[in-house]
């Protein structure tokens, strides 16, 4: 089905129901087969257990950016084709992404204090991704700060786009910010190449969250569309009883 | 072209008349800088040290926090659906209104920077450094920020959102701008490395941030 047909929010709602119980089902299949590998994956010999922390925090990592992604091709969406679900698509995408953002930084925090003594350290990666979570909560605060959807679509795709452009400028400066201040303080877990044993749970993971990103957006783009003709219709009333 | 020219000295005679508030932008970061001292205490070696990152703070802070002037105005009095209407490109008049905000603002702060650096313990080589990477590091606040400015007048919303909108797409100019000066008073990497990247920065602002306002102000406002 081309992408146009979807641009019909009634013939989205329509596919969206249909689709829902199966990625719900699938997801579900797919986060318990990763969770059962990553819980029996051996210890690692330097960190312990604390290493299956990584199982829950790269996903997280990477879907963080994976949506602002999303957003960006959304953002297209709304200002080049004007497709009307692009909105929702973009609205509904930036709570999630921040979301997971979050809990990159939370599981990240929590798996630095064993293994560098520390909650917090200025290190490159999670300065940025700290950076990138600022930025979602801006864009948040964008949404919420105009009443008209449709205008503030149109300011959200502007910002999303230009983040878009500087997220990897930040990445880089981040990046050569922390070498001049603190040249190689940081353990880090990178640099070896990763087990066999650590990898299969990790990808079973990643497309599990991928998945589940999957889900719950699609799910909350029915929920907004639903929400704005609720609020249509109450305009509607209202209105009538004015008259 | 001369649309473009009257554009500037338009926005130039505005802004430093009665109440255009460019100059305020200086007495902003005259103010900051003399709060820090209150902060960190009257140690000379410490504001020494701290000198740059403290210079680069004020001026980003001031120029940030003047730029919602830069379309509301016109907004307000109507110009700005005249400018948008109008035969010339709009995003040449962004780059315009940018370009005459930062004469009327970055500039005096580029040049209030070595009565700053006195009150900073610095010498001359750091003065000239920070005045330096602020005159290359300061049109990239201006151009970034024009993105939020627009934006905040398609929102009819100024003040924080703005600041938050920004402030993190200002980031690498901080990095660049500080770490140019630190390499140019104590070494040991080179000036010439982050001096030519906050370069870079403010010439690919001089191109993205004009396209960007332009399109949230053709797309925002109705």
């Amino acid at each position: 089905m081309p992408l146009i047909d979807l641009a019909n929010p009634s013939r989205f709602l329509t596919l969206a129901g249909r689709i829902l119980p199966w990625l719900v089902a699938v997801t579900t299949l797919v986060l318990a087969v990763g969770l059962y590998q990553s819980v029996i994956a051996p210890d690692d010999y330097q960190q312990g257990a604390t290493v299956k922390i990584m199982f829950i925090h790269v996903p997280n990592a990477w879907l963080s950016m994976f949506v602002w992604g999303v957003m960006s091709i959304a953002a297209l969406g709304t200002l080049v084709w004007r497709h009307p679900l692009a909105d929702v698509a973009a609205k509904t995408a930036a709570p999630i992404g921040a979301a997971f953002t979050f809990l990159a930084l939370l599981t990240g925090s929590l798996w630095g204090r064993p293994m560098w003594g520390t909650y917090w350290e200025w290190d490159a990666r999670l300065t940025s991704v700290l950076i990138l979570f600022l930025m979602y909560l801006g864009l948040m605060a964008l949404w919420r700060a105009v009443e008209d959807p449709s205008r503030a679509a149109r300011a959200a795709a502007v910002l999303t786009l230009v983040g878009s452009v500087n997220i990897p400028i930040i990445k880089f400066s981040v990046d050569w910010w922390n070498t001049l201040h603190q040249p190689a303080s940081v353990v880090r877990m990178g640099g070896s190449t990763l087990d066999r044993a650590f990898l299969i749970p990790l990808v079973v993971m990643a497309i599990g969250f991928t998945l589940l990103f999957l889900t719950l957006h699609i799910a909350a783009m029915r929920n907004e569309i639903l929400r704005r003709r609720v609020r249509t219709l109450q305009m509607l009333q209202a209105s009538k009883s004015v008259a | 072209m001369t649309a473009l020219a009257a554009v500037i000295r338009r926005d130039m005679r505005v802004a430093l008349r009665v109440g255009g508030g460019a100059l305020i932008g200086v007495l902003f970061f005259l103010t900051v800088v003399v709060l820090m001292p209150f902060a960190v205490g009257p140690d000379l070696a410490l504001l020494k040290k701290l000198g740059p990152a403290i210079l680069w703070l004020g001026a980003l802070l001031a120029s940030l926090l003047t730029l919602d002037r830069l379309f509301t105005a016109d907004h307000d009095d109507g110009s700005l659906d005249l400018i948008v209407m109008g035969r010339t490109p709009l995003e040449l008049v962004c780059a315009a209104k940018a370009l005459a905000h930062w004469l009327a603002v970055g500039l005096p702060l580029v040049a209030a920077t070595p009565v700053l650096g006195l009150l900073l313990n610095l010498d001359a080589v750091a003065t000239g450094a920070v005045a330096l990477t602020l005159l290359a590091g300061t049109p990239a606040l201006t151009f970034t920020g024009m993105v939020g400015a627009a934006l905040a007048v398609v929102l009819r919303r100024g003040g924080l959102l703005l600041s938050v909108l920004v402030l993190p797409l200002s980031i690498p100019v901080l990095i660049f701008g500080v770490a140019a000066s630190n390499a140019a008073i104590s070494g040991p990497s080179p000036f010439g490395t982050p001096f030519s990247i906050l370069c870079a920065l403010s010439l690919s602002s001089l191109v993205i941030g004009p396209f960007a306002a332009a399109a949230s102000l053709r797309h925002g406002l109705d």
